[in-house]
């Protein structure tokens, strides 16, 4: 049984069908990337998974454990994490703040601490800058920010939605090899991107959504090769 | 009445503003809505410390305990009722749904304690404060007021900085859907929210009737309008704003009364709320309205 696993799952907005009916599974361990134009419906995917949107039909069940029904504040408690699109981190308050609400369904005072070390060790530049307001943060170390108050809840799963988007290429390599080390302490990773060449070299698969259907999907290294996701996704 | 006594006055009467404000202030911050009943809860706090303590004799602290929990009770069946329906609707609708709940509760008190306004007693009992050997004497219920409302400001201030439900509501009031991706029961903290603001609007009621004992189905509905200028004066969703907003519309009152014309001090409240509005649009402590990205 895979970790996570979508059947058929259909999402409007009003009039508007998003999702179409798409299937999908992530095994424990991997690294899943979800690729695809603009507006293909991969935010409108991540957001269902994490309940802030219901589902028309189908189904989303994490560890054998139906979803779709499930408010997205007991969902974070299953052990899932979502590092939301635009990163979404609360500006007005402190990092330390906004690390703390990160592991707001914990109550292990010495695992908390514990865990904010480490993650002040993988992102030295947060803990330079714990007392700052957040809203006045760089743009990559607002993602640093976001990634880290997601691992704050020490999450089994933990979904990313864009995390490159808008940093500078440094940066954009320093997100991927970040999410690599996530990786291999043994969270699994599903990962929506734009920069699709990227997210192929560091996934184990991948599906490839478009309009709200997944059109391939296979080995990450074989989608990297195949002469469609070549010439649609990058760039060739 | 010196200058000192009228500014006493109205620093005593500012406190009971503020007390109001921070309900308002409150829920906006959270809920992002101006919850315009909220006045009519300071009179129904009224009238249940009037009960309890006049009316069945009980001791007053234990009324304005009493009216607290019945008020806590009363904002949180009010959220869940009017309000929490149209958590997705325009904020017009809010408002006006707001309207009726504030007619609501003053005719259901109308139909319970009739149209004939009621003396209230008291729940104040500390002794005067006389200063400069007696040429200024201090009210029990202008300490009271003070006193009150800046413990109120600082354990509210503590609360929502150093807590964890205090945190969710930042984090709310920042974000909703990011909030809930951190686990935070959304609907629960707007509970919370109007469950606070409610149970101070009780206090408010104690003091404000403590302070002038007439009471009437219609008595919260002017503070509340004033506390709400407060609340936006100090910058609305800024506790200390609601602090500082309500002092100084207190004291502008007071001073406006006693100076300029009586008649005309509630006009000048209101005058002065344009003036500031048009300096700064956010309140004094206001926060830009930061960008949704
Ligand atoms: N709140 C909304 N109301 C109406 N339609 C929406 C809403 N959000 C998204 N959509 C529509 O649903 C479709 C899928 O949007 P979604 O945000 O999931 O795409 P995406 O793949 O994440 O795109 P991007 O790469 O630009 O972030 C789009 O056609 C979009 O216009
Ligand atoms: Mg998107």
């Amino acid at each position: 049984m895979a970790m996570l696993e979508i059947r058929d799952l259909c999402v409007n907005y009003g009039m508007i069908k998003a999702l179409k009916g798409i299937s999908f599974d992530v095994n424990e361990g991997e690294v899943i990337a979800l690729i695809g134009a603009n507006g293909a419906g991969k935010t409108t995917t991540l957001h269902t998974i994490t309940g802030i949107l219901s589902a028309k039909s189908g189904s989303v069940k994490f560890e054998g454990k139906e979803l779709t029904k499930t408010p997205a504040h007991k969902i974070v408690r299953m052990g899932m994490a979502h590092v939301p699109e635009g990163r979404r981190i609360f500006q007005q308050l402190t990092v330390l703040d906004n690390l703390k609400l990160g592991a707001f369904t914990r109550n292990d005072a010495a695992g908390i601490a514990e865990d904010m070390e480490k993650i002040y060790g993988r992102f030295p530049r947060l803990a330079e800058r714990k007392t700052q307001i957040a809203g006045t943060l760089s743009g990559g170390e607002q993602q640093m920010l976001a990634m880290g108050r997601a691992l704050m809840s020490r999450p089994k799963l933990i979904v990313m939605d864009e995390p490159s988007m808008g940093l500078s290429p440094i940066l954009v390599s320093e997100i991927f090899d970040i999410i690599t080390s996530i990786r291999k302490d043994g969270t699994t990773v599903l990962l929506v991107e734009q920069n699709a060449k990227k997210a192929l070299s560091i996934a184990d698969r991948a599906y490839v959504l478009e309009t709200g259907n997944i059109t391939l999907s296979g080995k990450a290294s074989d989608l990297i090769n195949d002469e469609k996701v070549r010439k649609a996704y990058l760039g060739e | 009445m010196g200058f000192l006594d009228n500014l006493i006055n109205g620093i005593s009467l500012g406190s009971i503003y503020a007390v109001i404000a921070l309900g308002y202030t409150l829920v906006y911050g959270i809920a992002k809505m101006l919850n315009f009943a909220h006045g009519d809860v300071i009179m129904v706090g009224g009238y249940l410390i009037f009960t309890c303590a006049t009316t069945w004799g009980l001791n007053p602290y234990l009324s304005l305990v009493i009216a607290m929990a019945g008020c806590t009770v009363l904002g949180i069946l009010i959220e869940k009722i009017a309000y929490k329906p149209l958590r997705q609707a325009t904020s017009l609708s809010v408002l006006i749904t707001a309207i009726g709940v504030s007619y609501f509760l003053q005719n259901i008190a109308l139909l319970i304690f009739g149209a004939n306004p009621v003396t209230f007693t008291s729940i104040v009992n500390l002794p005067k404060i006389s200063l400069f050997d007696g040429q200024i004497i201090i009210k029990s219920e202008t300490t009271a007021a003070i006193v009150v409302s800046v413990l109120i400001v600082v354990g509210l201030s503590l609360f929502v900085g150093k807590t964890k439900s205090g945190r969710a509501m930042l984090a709310v009031s920042e974000d909703k859907d990011a909030a809930q991706l951190m686990g935070v029961n959304v609907n629960r903290t707007i509970s919370l929210t109007f469950a606070i603001g409610s149970g101070l609007a009780a206090v408010a009621g104690g003091l404000l009737c403590s302070a002038y004992p007439v009471l009437s189905n219609t008595t919260g509905a002017m503070p509340g309008i004033k506390a709400f200028v407060a609340a936006v004066f100090g910058g609305i969703g800024s506790i200390p704003g609601a602090m500082i907003g309500g002092i100084l519309i207190g004291v502008i009152e007071i001073l406006g009364r006693a100076y300029i014309s009586p008649q005309l001090a509630d006009a000048i409240v209101f005058a002065v709320l344009i003036i500031v509005l048009m300096v700064k649009p956010t309140g004094i402590l206001g926060k830009k309205i930061s960008e949704k990205v």
